[in-house]
This record gives C-alpha cells, sequence and structure tokens, in this order.
C-alpha cells in the first residue's frame, strides 16, 4: 500500500477556522510528508498555532477537514501516535521535571527508562528533580517538550519548541528534530526565526491564513532569486501583496479584501490556496 | 477511562498538594479553628447549642474547601494549557473527574478525621452514632463539593470568576440547610427548595450520626441523595469539559 494517503501524514483540506469572529484561516490545504522535518513557518498572528491545534484536534474548525495517519484528526487512535507541544510551556509548576515527565509517561503506559531518556534528550538531567517553577523560562519550555517526547509519538506537532532559547540548544534541538526524522518520526514544527528555515526538508510560509509557500528551501531561494529565507519571504509577501492591489484578492473564498472588488463572495469554495 | 491514567491523575494532584505545605495546613487547621471557636461562643449560654450546630459544620467544612481548591485547579489547568496538552494524549475526561475526586476525596478523609477528633476530643461535641459513619458522610460531601467545584470551573473564565462562584453556589445551600434554622420552620417555599439541595441532606446525616447510636437507616438515604447530586455534577462536568475549543 503506497497510496498518498500513506505519503502524506498530515492532510489538511480545505480547512476553516474562525476564532473570536475573526476568519484566522479562510481555506486552507496543506500536506505533511512522512518522515520530514516541515517548518511552519510566518509572522505571529498568521494562524500557526491555530493550524496547529487543528491538526492535534483541539481546535474548533468551522470547515474543511484535517486528517492525520489517515485518520480524523483528534480521534482516540491518533492520542498515543500525535506528541503535541503547546506554545507556552504547559508543565506543572508545583512539580519537579521528573514528576511531570512521569506523569505523561504512566498516561502514555511507558516506563521510567523511558521518563530519563526524554529528560535527557532535552538535556535536563541536571535539573530533574527541580521544581518546573524554580527553572528558567528556556528549562521550561524543554521540559515541556520532554513530557512531549516520552511517549515517542510518530507525529511531532511543535508549536515553537525553541522560543526564548539560546543558539547552541537550539542547535541542539533541531539536530534531535533531525535525527527524529531519520528515525521515521515526522516533525511539524512552527517558528517565527526565518533562519531556522535552512534546518528543514520543507518550508511552508503561512501568512493571514494563507499558505504563500510550500517548497524546500532551495525551491524557494531560487524561485524568488533570494539569498536567504528572510529575504524570499519578505518577497514573496511583496508579490502577493502587488497581486492584492492589482487584481483583488487573489486568494480563494478570502472576507478580507481589501478593496472589496469583484464578486470573491463568502461561499466560493475555490481550490485556489495551496494546491498541493 | 483507564484505571492506571486515573490514579496516575490522582496521584499527580497529590503530589501537587503534598508540595504546598501552607494549602495542606489551611485545610487541615482551618476548620478545627472555626469549630473551636463556635464551642467557644456558646460555652456560656444555657443548653448545648454547640452539640447542635458543631455536627452540622463538619457537614459544610468539606464541602465548601474542595469546592473552592477544586474549581481553581481545574481552572488553572485550563488557562496554562496543561489541560489542552492532556487533552491530546489518551487521557479521557473521566480520567481528569475521577482523578481530581479521588485526591480531593483523599484529602477530605484527613481534614474530617482532624476536625472530628479535635470536635469530639478539644470541644467536647458527643457523637452518639459511630466516627466511621461521620467520615463517609464527610467524604460524600467532599465528593459533592469536587463535583459542583468541576462543574462551576467550567463556567469560569478567570480565577475571579471561579471565586465567586462559591458565594453564589455555596451560600445560598448553607442558609438553607437547616443551620441558622431547622428547615421545617423555613417558609414553606423556602423548606421545598431546601428539600432539593444536597447540603441539606448532608448537614442532616451529620445531625443523624450525632443524635442516633445506629444511624445508618437514617444516613444512607441522604447519602443516596448526595450521591445523585455527585454523579449529575460529574456528568455535567464532563460536558463543559471540551476537547475542542474555539
Amino acid at each position: 500500500m503506497t497510496n498518498k494517503a500513506d505519503d502524506d501524514v498530515v492532510v489538511v483540506d480545505h480547512l476553516r477556522v474562525v476564532r473570536g469572529g475573526r476568519e484566522v484561516l479562510p481555506d486552507l490545504s496543506l500536506t505533511v510528508p512522512r518522515g520530514q522535518v516541515v517548518g511552519l513557518l510566518g509572522p505571529s498572528g498568521g494562524g500557526k498555532s491555530t493550524l496547529m491545534r487543528a491538526v492535534v484536534g483541539v481546535q474548533v474548525i468551522a470547515g474543511g477537514s484535517v486528517t492525520v495517519l489517515g485518520e480524523e484528526a483528534g480521534s482516540p487512535g491518533l492520542r498515543h501516535r500525535v506528541g503535541y507541544l503547546t506554545q507556552a510551556p504547559s508543565v506543572y509548576g508545583d512539580l519537579s521535571v521528573r514528576d511531570n515527565v512521569g506523569y505523561l509517561a504512566r498516561i502514555m503506559g511507558v516506563g521510567a527508562d523511558a521518563v530519563d531518556r526524554a529528560i535527557e534528550t532535552v538535556d535536563l538531567t541536571d535539573h530533574a528533580s527541580a521544581k518546573v517553577e524554580n527553572l528558567s523560562g528556556g528549562q521550561r519550555s524543554r521540559a515541556s517538550l520532554a513530557c512531549t517526547l516520552v511517549g515517542d509519538p510518530e507525529v511531532l506537532v511543535l508549536d515553537e519548541p525553541t522560543v526564548g532559547l539560546d543558539p547552541v540548544l537550539r542547535r541542539e534541538l533541531w539536530d534531535l528534530f533531525r535525527r527524529l526524522s531519520r528515525e521515521g518520526r515526522t516533525v511539524f514544527v512552527s517558528s517565527h526565526v526565518m533562519d531556522e528555515a535552512s534546518r528543514c526538508d520543507r518550508l511552508l510560509l503561512l501568512r493571514e491564513g494563507r499558505v504563500l509557500s510550500d517548497s524546500t528551501l532551495a525551491e524557494l531561494l531560487e524561485s524568488t532569486g533570494s539569498s536567504d529565507a528572510e529575504q524570499a519571504f519578505l518577497a514573496l509577501i511583496d508579490a502577493a501583496d502587488a497581486a492584492d492591489g492589482t487584481r483583488g484578492s487573489s486568494a480563494g473564498g478570502g472576507s478580507e479584501p481589501p478593496g472589496g472588488s469583484g464578486g470573491a463572495g463568502g461561499s466560493a469554495g475555490s481550490g485556489g490556496g495551496g494546491a498541493a | 477511562m483507564n484505571a492506571r491514567i486515573t490514579l496516575a491523575t490522582a496521584a499527580r494532584i497529590l503530589r501537587q498538594l503534598r508540595g504546598d505545605h501552607r494549602t495542606v495546613g489551611l485545610m487541615i487547621i482551618v476548620p478545627c479553628v472555626l469549630l473551636g471557636l463556635l464551642a467557644w461562643i456558646y460555652a456560656d449560654l444555657p443548653g448545648n447549642v454547640f452539640n447542635r450546630i458543631g455536627p452540622a459544620l463538619l457537614g459544610v467544612f468539606p464541602f465548601v474547601v474542595m469546592f473552592i481548591v477544586t474549581s481553581i485547579a481545574t481552572l488553572r489547568e485550563r488557562t496554562l494549557g496543561t489541560l489542552e496538552r492532556l487533552l491530546t494524549t489518551p487521557l479521557g475526561k473521566g480520567d481528569l473527574m475521577l482523578g481530581y475526586a479521588l485526591a480531593f476525596g483523599t484529602m477530605a478523609v484527613a481534614q474530617a478525621l482532624v476536625a472530628t477528633g479535635f470536635a469530639v476530643w478539644v470541644c467536647g461535641l458527643d457523637i452518639a452514632g459511630p466516627i466511621w459513619v461521620l467520615v463517609l458522610i464527610a467524604l460524600f460531601d467532599a465528593l459533592l463539593g469536587t463535583a459542583l467545584g468541576l462543574l462551576a470551573s467550567g463556567f469560569a473564565r478567570t480565577e475571579f470568576q471561579a471565586v465567586q462562584f462559591m458565594p453564589a453556589l455555596v451560600l445560598p445551600q448553607f442558609l438553607l440547610c437547616g443551620l441558622l434554622v431547622p428547615r421545617e420552620l423555613l417558609p414553606p417555599a423556602l423548606e421545598a427548595v431546601s428539600n432539593v439541595l444536597p447540603l441539606s441532606y448532608a448537614v442532616d446525616a451529620m445531625k443523624d450520626v450525632t443524635a442516633l447510636a445506629d444511624p445508618l437507616s437514617k444516613v444512607l438515604p441522604s447519602l443516596g441523595f448526595i450521591a445523585l447530586w455527585i454523579v449529575g455534577s460529574l456528568a455535567l462536568g464532563s460536558l463543559t469539559l471540551r476537547r475542542r475549543t474555539p
């Protein structure tokens, strides 16, 4: 069985999400291939966290579908197989690192050796007995990451795991993500630091709920004629803005065309987004 | 639901409590201080008023304390994001609800043992029935407080709101439970209301265990009524606990 669904671990199809009356994701389609590190990049407020919440099945969606490993996102069969790291460290401050990771380990049904391994992986072995509330911000987010890793999930959905970390630790974590993907795990990781783009197999650039680009870094640089990811991204934004200015909204089904020009009303279920 | 996950959750909550000595101290000592104060207030008055009010208070404490602790603890899980992560794991809603009930039920038993001991040996409260029945009632009271606290936290967006649910949901029950005015002397409409509120039955049961040498036949129906409220609140509470949020 080597059909398309087998190669793509995450399939987002015409996903529409409305939060607080605002259409955060108007009509999003994309895929995450198996065994790769896929970076979700873009400015904050662009819908990255909302998309990640939808992939792990905790986001109320207004339309479309999200499929993970062939099942609907968030379905019970996926809860052993998908690991989620929230953007803010979701650990209990009044417990030690080991107790936090140990709690998740017991939920996932893995043993004490897995706890030690996860703590070692995030380089917190020396602080394993320290209460999380006494740790620095970066240590706290690593403790949270250890909780995500302890069950050894096939798919990792990581919302800004490297934010606030020093360069050495960031490099170590990206090395870890690469290692996990070599072992067959799929890593879907968001960041707003553009120079982390070079560590990803594929890049998804998300802005205002739309996919600006879905390619490898090399392809992106070539198509935009830029020398680094940040430049390429800015070039894409300028191009998109220019297109918006001249021909009205270019992406399908948008609700926020600046000029309110021709017909692209609410219900047009166009497939413009990210034809993957 | 899964026993391993439920027990792991209860153990995690107890471990959090164990690290918080001040909270545990307040949970255990405040009821004793209040009981002592009450006994002292009535010390010089004729008639054994403390013997009438003391048992009722033993029924009120576990309920109030567990309501507050639970509603804030679960709200904290929501706002910190720990709940969001937990709901992407194999943990079931029932595991979380029961985990909280088990952990705080354990605390309530400890609280009831100390408060009862203090009321009997220090304040001179007479208890005709067996002590274990009294502890059992306190446990049901605590579970009721935990269940209603879980329910209330589902409707609170902030800690301020969660705390305000205490007077909103607990004080009316306190006023109508027969502590201030015996329930049969209330205006008929209020008596009818007090007949469906769970705390009334908790206080009735506590009064029975202090007055009767063999109170089980009267206490069990009261406990059954409280159990209905516990199950109903947990069921409603798990409805407010949604995996998907806006």
